[in-house]
């Protein structure tokens, strides 16, 4: 059974955030994953550079197809996860851990008051899939 | 997509046993079929190296019978269907007066006077019209779709699979022949063809023995590590050996000459519908031609996206993906005839930025007999 962390929330759009304090750490869903199928490419955007919520953050490639991913939060990014550059197969694998994306610094923190709680999540894929 | 949205398509007689083991379906064409499986590229590497099964029951047949039918055929048909053996089968176009694509086809020799055309789903009534608003031959066209389910067994160890099935010894059954046997006890055409570019097998069966037929053949497979494998991999596959997808490669605006396959038309057998067009076109000279190429930059270049040379529009990309058995991104597009050359360097447009691109020699993947 896949979980989806309690302490994370989530956008219709199918990415997670956990906050920690005003930094943010952003993935995608195990469903959008699961969806988009064997991910060979992740395109993340650079350090320093500022996102906006429901704004195109990067993208995500699978053999298939290719996918906006969309910022859940506005501020700065503070990291990105390098490693996926080389092994973006591990989105398939851990979507929900080692695989996150980014971290942003949060310019606009109540911004994710609006986002899912898990359980809504999970109700929503439920009715969408 | 829900069971509503699905609930609008069209479904093979093998929907159940997709839905039941949880394949990823998606509207493929009007048809609720399963893209993949496992995995896409486990699915792909599966039929390159053991074997898979694929649901290609939404592919439509045409029969054609009468004594002239062969006449009909080869009227309607780019190849040459005298030189085709009874039991022997080939790839064809079905042209246009213009010389553009109405279809890509099988066509299969039953008997002199009785022929079997296996033809794309989605395009299934416009061919069946197509060949019927032609037929001045003392011939019968029949619209025979709902009579076949098709299941295709691919890989190299197809044949082992299958043979456990059935009495037919299949070793004799050379590449693009067929016959008419069983499998486990129900009348089968058993035709060693594919869209794979593995060895392989494709039978029709009647759908109301499809979902079992299916079973036994996993079973069959087991030992040999068989997966069913989706439209995805069969995509990616097609695409690795230079099988042209229609509605890609080849459509109504696009000729076989420009496709890359000129082999498939016999301009030398008498009249058929597209002889003039192609005719006018090979001593004019083609504008454009099919041709595959290697991503060099990072990306990867997809259907639709357009070609640059030297920073200038020359083409389009008609199928685009990763490669699993290479381990690279390929793809096939549209170039000029003066660029359409191995080792010329283009750019694809990957969400607007160029990305650098090399002709290469085709088919990408090519198997060790």
């Amino acid at each position: 059974m896949i979980s989806y962390p309690e302490k994370f929330v989530y956008t219709k759009e199918h990415e997670w955030v956990h906050a920690n304090g005003d930094i943010a750490t952003v993935g995608i869903t195990y469903h959008a994953q699961h969806e988009l199928g064997d991910i060979v490419y992740v395109d993340l955007p650079k350090i320093g550079s500022t996102v906006e919520q429901g704004k195109s953050l990067g993208s995500v490639e699978s053999v298939k197809a290719v996918s906006d991913i969309y910022s859940p939060v506005t501020g700065e990014v503070t990291e990105i996860n390098e490693a996926l550059s080389t092994s973006p197969e591990k989105l398939n694998e851990d979507p929900h851990g080692g695989a996150w994306l980014v971290k942003v610094k949060m310019t606009a923190p109540d911004e994710i008051k609006k986002l899912l709680s898990a359980g809504d999540y999970q109700n929503y894929i439920g009715a969408e899939s | 997509m829900s069971e509503a949205a699905a609930a609008q398509l069209q479904k093979t007689s093998l929907n159940p046993v997709h839905r039941a083991c949880n394949a990823k379906m998606v509207d493929f064409g009007g048809w609720d079929m399963p893209v993949q499986y496992s995995g896409l590229i486990d699915e792909h590497n599966t039929v390159r190296k053991a074997v898979g099964l694929f649901d290609v029951s939404h592919m439509g047949e045409i029969e054609i019978q009468g004594p002239e039918a062969a006449a009909l055929v080869d009227y309607v048909t780019t190849n040459s269907v005298a030189k085709l053996k009874i039991g022997q089968a080939h790839y064809s176009g079905l042209l246009y007066e213009h010389g553009g694509f109405v279809d890509d086809i099988l066509v299969h020799k039953v008997a002199p006077d009785s022929f079997f055309i296996c033809v794309n789903a989605s395009n299934q009534e416009k061919d069946f019209d197509h060949i019927v608003a032609h037929n001045t031959f003392d011939a019968e066209v029949i619209y025979a779709s709902e009579k076949y389910a098709q299941i295709a067994i691919q890989g190299p160890r197809g044949l082992e699979t299958l043979q456990k099935l059935t009495a037919t010894q299949l070793a004799g059954i050379k590449y693009y022949w067929f016959t008419d046997g069983e499998v486990s006890g129900t009348p089968a055409r058993i035709a060693r063809t594919g869209y794979t570019g593995e060895d392989g097998f494709e039978i029709y069966i009647d759908p109301s023995e499809a979902a079992r037929i299916w079973n036994e053949l996993l079973e069959a497979g087991a030992e040999f590590g068989i997966k069913p494998a989706g439209l995805g991999a069969r995509n990616t596959l097609r695409l690795e050996s230079k099988m042209a997808l229609y509605g890609h490669e080849i459509h109504a605006s696009i000729n076989p000459l420009e496709a890359d396959l000129a082999w498939i038309v016999k301009f030398d057998k008498g009249d058929f519908i597209g002889r003039e067009a192609l005719l006018k076109q090979k001593e004019n000279g083609l504008t454009r031609k099919l041709v595959g190429f290697e991503m060099r930059g990072r990306g990867i270049g997809r259907d639709g996206y357009e070609v640059l040379v030297d920073g200038t529009p020359a083409g389009w990309v008609t199928s685009g993906s990763p490669a699993p058995t290479l381990n690279k991104n390929i793809g096939l597009c549209y170039l000029p005839l003066e660029f359409a050359k191995t080792g010329q360097m283009i750019q694809v447009l990957i969400r607007n930025q160029p990305v650098d691109a090399e002709v290469v020699e085709t088919p990408f993947y090519k198997r060790s007999k």
